[in-house]
């Protein structure tokens, strides 16, 4: 096996190669704000107009959303026709958890320590989430020379303005907490001898406060709630989906219809508080981008939560993350972390030069990619035209060595396809990588209806209209322990009246005086990647 | 015309383009997977899956979403193996010879076959941190099996009935819990918020205008 690079490719390596050293001396220049909006404006693909449609029912009317998004908000229901027996639960607790990543785990955890009955529902396996695909970080202000108001600042800078001032002061100043409540559950970070914690920059922060466990720190983060799960004894209902939120007569959430994913079995689990943990939406790939998302990130928590009258916020939103996999076939698609950047590769058009500053924000330089892509400057691949992202600045900054012992992960992908990072640059471009919008809550962590809580990439305002990098990892723990902690303490002053799907019924009729048609069920679960 | 080969998904024959991975194979081939399919781009272990190239001995482990198909591969998935899970309170355990002993007394029965870091489909030197484990090394454990995603292969291939990537989760736990120094820096700062001294500040950047934000955020110093 040999490196399966182009002749082409291989030619403009040669010229990567030879502004290496005085890129590497000069700091390329950021851009202005008014560089940037225009930048957004011509390439994000959030400003496509096409891609984009009006929502005619239900709490968002008349705002848009992305066409798919909405198609799935207007499908049927998946229990339409179905006699279901609310009378009968076969689940009763106290807190019932829809998910089990790393805000669901969090959430059950702490639902559990407030002395709830608490239960997970889970689509696949406890731990399937995007989560355990985060590589690069938690965001945290924990250094001397950094504080919760300047994270907020940057938290702000980055959502465009846009973030719910109160979730963010919730996420900056509960994070320190965030990061201590895991490492004393035992999760690894990387440390110095001395304890401190080792932080980077990441696209858009203002000081060093990316922690990391190598470039698992997701990975290293669930396998650790999940073991606390397993520990607690919570138990953790395995490939079993919601499919609707049930409601009590006076229209507080009261649980969910259950569906076991392999014998399509339909349950009911009774729950005085819900919390909807379910996680993004890249497997629905808008606007047909390949994503970095797990299998079972389908948008799903939205759908249910819409259909029970919850409002979403920023759901015309979406992340793409600067650099994902444009070439080899086999991980297209598949994220590279922005912590390749932290460490000082920057991106190369394919005559070597460094056209943008590596880590602006991930929508200035998505757009920058796309951008220097469409003015013919990418580099053809078989696969797809992309840029290269520098990555043997890496250990030509740092030593020999480095790129291997915090960036392990990224090396292993690469070299399964006879690509040696430390030696080669890699090709990336855009991939969809994270719902920025999602489902309003307050700083309870309640959503608009009462009872059912939301935590998570299912969540709508902490980010505004674009996350930083590492910030979704804090807020799944500071708002998944949020959620668990209230439900944990709500739960015991609820007493539920008689268990209703009413609410389904009312938006599916509300669909139909609008006019809508549609064969499509929702949610919808899984992908399909069959040959058609 | 694209090169195809031919594989065996599950003793079955299918035709499918030699790029893909085995994971795009079972698709390919009209699966719509419900189990074995997580991540797709290896850290989630839920396609841990054992192969065979048709007329060589030697049986492989890997992740079904990073492994390219190789002609005559003959495959089968795992998408479940049980492995032994011991219950405790991360409080109440300290990180002594004693606990492993206690909690997974089967390590020490390993007979060194080494079938585990052959099998290991991130390459690891599974018996060596096993090894690790048996001696109260609990910190060369969690460095050497800390790119472990808990597939599983390695248990099926075991001898001695050891869960290998559950050994090796209690002796990161250990390690990241007790036997890293404290980062006293993060406890000095949760203790400050606690204690509201960062109250006023949030206070007044809260207080701000968008105008304000703006003014500060494009003019703020970024660290080097």
């Amino acid at each position: 096996m040999s490196l399966p690079y182009t002749e082409e490719m291989l030619e403009s390596i040669k010229k990567v190669e030879a502004t290496r050293a005085e890129r590497m001396a000069n700091e390329p220049r950021r851009m202005t704000a008014d560089e940037k909006d225009a930048l957004l404006e011509q390439y994000h693909p959030d400003y496509n107009q096409e891609s984009f449609e009006e929502i005619i029912v239900g709490p968002n009317k008349g705002q848009k959303a992305p066409k798919e998004l909405n198609a799935l908000l207007q499908a049927n229901s998946r229990i339409k026709g179905l006699d279901i027996d609310l009378e009968h639960p076969d689940y009763d607790c106290e807190v019932l958890v829809i998910g089990g990543g790393g805000a669901g785990s969090s959430a059950a955890i702490e639902a559990n320590e407030a002395g709830a009955d608490v239960m997970i529902v889970t689509k696949l396996r406890i731990g399937d989430a995007n989560t355990m695909m985060a590589e690069g970080g938690i965001q945290a202000a924990d250094k001397e020379n950094d504080s919760p108001q300047q994270h907020y600042l940057d938290v702000m800078g980055g959502g465009h303005f846009k973030n719910v001032p109160e979730l963010v002061k919730k996420l900056v100043t509960e994070g320190p907490a965030a990061v201590n409540w895991l490492d004393h559950l035992g999760v690894l970070f990387d440390k110095d001898e001395n304890g401190v914690m080792i932080t980077t920059h990441g696209g858009g922060t203002s000081r060093k406060r990316m922690h990391a466990a190598a470039d698992y720190s997701g990975a290293e983060i669930m396998r650790v709630l999940r073991d606390e799960v397993i520990n607690r004894g919570i138990p953790v209902i395995e490939f079993t989906v919601a499919i609707e939120i049930i409601k009590d007569e006076e229209g507080k959430a009261a649980g969910a219809v259950l569906m076991n994913l392999e014998t399509k079995e339909i349950m009911v689990a009774r729950a005085k508080t819900v919390i909807i943990a379910t996680g993004g939406a890249g497997r629905i790939h808008y606007q047909g981008f390949p994503t970095s998302n797990h299998y079972g990130a389908t948008a799903d928590g939205l759908v249910l939560a819409y259909r029970a009258g919850a409002e979403l916020l920023y759901q015309d939103t979406l992340q793409y993350h600067p650099t994902g996999v444009a070439f080899p076939a086999q991980i297209y698609g598949a994220l590279v972390t922005e912590k390749v950047r932290s460490m000082g590769a920057m991106f190369c058009n394919k005559d070597g030069e460094a056209f943008m500053h590596p880590l602006e924000t991930r929508d200035v330089a998505a757009s920058g990619v796309i951008r220097e892509v469409a003015r013919g400057n990418g580099i053809h691949t078989p696969l797809r035209d992309g840029i290269w992202l520098d990555t043997p600045m890496i250990d030509a900054i740092h030593g020999e060595g480095t790129l291997e012992k915090r960036l392990p992960g990224m090396l292993r992908m690469y070299l399964r396809y006879d690509i040696d990072m430390r030696k080669v640059p890699i090709v990336i471009y855009p991939t969809l990588h994270y719902q920025n919008g999602g489902i309003k809550i307050t700083p309870d962590g309640m959503s608009g209806v009462e009872n059912l809580y939301v935590a998570g990439e299912a969540v709508g305002g902490i980010h505004g209209r674009n996350r930083l990098m590492g910030n979704s990892l804090l807020d799944i723990i500071v708002f998944g322990r949020n959620a668990g902690q209230q439900a944990g303490k709500k739960c015991k002053e609820v007493t539920l009246g008689k268990l209703t799907l009413a609410h389904v019924d009312a938006y599916a009729k509300e669909c139909e005086e609008a006019g809508i048609v549609t064969d499509l069920v929702s949610p919808q679960l899984l992908p399909d990647y069959r040959r058609k | 015309m694209e090169e195809m080969v031919n594989v065996y998904l599950y003793g079955k024959k299918y035709t499918v383009p030699a790029s893909l991975t085995i994971m795009e194979a079972f698709e390919y081939s009209g699966y719509q997977l419900v189990r074995g399919c997580g991540c797709r781009n290896g850290f989630c272990g839920a396609c841990a899956t054992i192969y065979r190239i048709k007329g060589e001995h030697m049986l492989h482990g890997c992740l079904a979403c990073s492994t390219q198909v190789a002609d005559n591969m003959y495959v089968a998935s795992i998408p479940y193996f049980p492995l032994e899970k011991k219950i405790y309170s991360i409080e109440e355990i300290k990180p002594t010879e004693q606990i492993m002993m206690q909690l997974y007394p089967e390590i020490y029965s390993c007979v060194g076959c080494n079938a585990c870091t052959k099998a290991c489909t991130q390459q690891l030197k599974v018996m060596q941190y096993i090894a690790y484990a048996q001696r109260g090394e609990y910190e060369k454990c969690a460095e050497t099996s800390f790119d472990c995603v808990m597939c599983g292969v390695c248990s099926t291939r075991c001898p001695a009935g050891i869960s290998h990537p559950q050994v090796a989760l209690l002796a990161r736990r250990l390690t990241g819990k007790y036997i890293k120094p404290e980062a006293k820096h993060l406890t000095q700062r949760v203790e400050d918020i606690a204690n509201g001294v960062f109250d006023d500040a949030v206070a007044e950047i809260m207080g701000k205008s968008v105008d304000e934000l703006k003014d500060m955020y494009n003019n703020r110093v970024i660290e080097k």
